[in-house]
């Protein structure tokens, strides 16, 4: 076993990039949930209506001050009590968004705070409703001034997924853990799993900045 | 500065019955501070006045509270006839009365100017899209910018971007118009423009408040002069007798000042 040996790792390559491909999906899923929980816990907190704003904090105070890893145990084994009762993969999901979304929520109000009072009294003048103006007015310029940080965010998120290979959910390192439990060539299949991440982050963040340079890139 | 007795304000009437705006011992308060003191006013349509006062005064706190960007605490405040409580709809209606130009534009960036234009026709009015441009290039081509249409603010000098929120505050279609020192963010050689758009407005017997420190345009448009101290209004009266003969000495000591800076 001292002898490098690829060849094992090539042998199993489709189950790899299948595991790639799984860990995309996951994270895709994660990102975009996270950013629809982000804009609306923001719009939620935006409104100063105490009912709509203490679970939006208690939320994101929740969530910053746990470890992910425990957040995805507690879904995994504590929901199952109450009834529900998911697949890995799903529970993953869920779990990546939550943890993902009460990030988002911090740094897009951020952006949102950035925000000339001028916008906002402009639309408040023309007519536009709160609503309004947070949708037409505010959240384009808030998320991009934040862009940068949320993209990391958003890698982040994307390695994070590793973690749930321990409740067994379809992704990269869970395919890889058992390609190893079953060959013992632990290094040349980690050594080829933090080539892939490295893909998958590239992927990621290629995605993320033609999106940037699509919705954000207005002159200012 | 030179005595203009202008040719222009013959052609602007005064209907000295139909009041648009009425202020009634409106008091406002930030906190400790009180900023507005009692203070009342009565604008007929067709007016062009022109508020004017040391910073701090209270200008722009008197005219935001016309279009409720300040609430009052009390005071009544009414608008072509609505009077504006604190509830959201009765700040609507006198939302869709009232324009207002800000010192610093406050165009949307992420906007193209067209849309900036249009977003409220089609957001508050509920125009489609293709009627909404029509109303937008209409008064884009009024500010005389309609070549700018498809650019982004930020691609847009000073002068130009504060006429295209002229523009976009006339899509509405208000029956006011509210200018809060529209000029003094501007380089001087865009004054010009944006002062003649305003002018123009008036010709065309636009109902305006406007703080503004531009005592010519004043003489040339307004047919009152408001002078504000402490929250007060401390003196009125038609421009000619303002410049000339100013009564309260604290209207001198500030008619001095700006006097010596034109
Ligand atoms: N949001 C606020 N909170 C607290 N105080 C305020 C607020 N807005 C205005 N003030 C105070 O109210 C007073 C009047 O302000 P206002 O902006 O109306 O003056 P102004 O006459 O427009 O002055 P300027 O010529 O500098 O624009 C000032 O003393 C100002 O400090
Ligand atoms: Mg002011």
């Amino acid at each position: 076993m001292n002898q490098l040996d690829f060849g094992i790792v090539i042998e199993r390559w489709d189950e790899l990039l299948h595991g790639v491909a799984l860990t995309l999906a996951l994270s895709i899923a994660g990102i975009v949930c996270s950013l629809v929980i982000g804009v609306i816990g923001v719009a939620m907190h935006r409104t100063r209506t105490p009912l709509l704003q203490a679970p939006v904090i208690a939320f994101v105070e929740l969530i910053r001050n746990t470890p992910f890893l425990i957040q995805l145990f507690f879904l995994f084994f504590a929901l199952p009590l109450l009834g529900v009762r998911l697949n890995p993969t799903i529970t993953a999901i869920i779990a990546l968004s939550i943890n993902g979304g009460a990030y988002s929520i911090e740094i897009i109000r951020g952006g949102v705070e950035s925000i000339p009072r001028g916008q906002i009294e402009a639309g408040a003048a023309l007519g536009l409703s709160s609503t309004q103006i947070f949708r037409d007015i505010v959240l384009i310029p808030a998320l991009r001034a934040i862009y940068p940080a949320l993209s990391s965010q958003f890698i982040l998120l994307t390695l994070t997924s590793s973690v749930c290979s321990s409740i067994s959910a379809s992704e990269l390192t869970h395919f890889a853990q058992r390609i190893e439990s079953e060959t013992f060539r632990s290094f040349e299949v980690y050594f080829t799993i933090t080539g892939l991440y490295l893909l998958i982050s590239w992927l990621i963040m290629t995605a993320l900045s033609s999106i940037g340079r699509r919705h954000f890139n207005y002159p200012n | 500065m030179q005595k203009t007795t202008s040719a222009n304000t013959a052609s602007m009437s005064v209907s000295e019955n139909e009041t648009l705006i009425e202020l009634k011992n409106i008091n406002k308060w930030f906190g400790g501070f009180h900023a507005l003191k009692d203070v009342s006013l009565k604008v007929s349509k067709g007016e062009r006045i022109v508020l004017c006062g040391p910073s701090g005064s209270g200008k722009s706190t008197l005219i935001r509270c016309i279009n409720h960007l300040e609430a009052i605490k009390d005071g009544t405040i009414t608008v072509a006839g609505k009077e504006m409580k604190h509830d959201a709809k009765s700040i609507d209606s006198v939302r869709r009365e009232v324009g207002m130009v800000f010192q610093s534009f406050n165009l949307f960036p992420h906007l193209k100017i067209i849309d900036n234009c249009s977003l409220a026709l089609r957001r508050v009015k509920r125009l489609q899209r293709e009627e909404a441009e029509v109303i937008a290039r209409r008064y884009l081509d009024r500010v005389h910018i309609l070549e700018q249409a498809d650019k982004y603010p930020a691609q847009l000098s000073g002068g130009q971007q504060q006429r295209v929120a002229i523009a976009r505050a006339l899509c509405m279609e208000p029956k006011v118009m509210l200018f809060d020192e529209p000029t003094s963010a501007l380089d001087p050689e865009m004054v010009k423009e944006v002062l003649d758009t305003m002018i123009g407005l008036a010709e065309d017997g636009m109902t305006m408040i406007c703080v503004t420190h531009e005592m010519g345009f004043a003489r040339k448009v307004a047919n009152r002069v408001l002078f504000m101290a402490d929250g007060q209004i401390l003196e009125e009266s038609a421009p000619d007798e303002f410049f000339s003969n100013p009564k309260h000495e604290r209207t001198k000591a500030f008619l001095g000042e700006i006097l010596a800076h034109n």
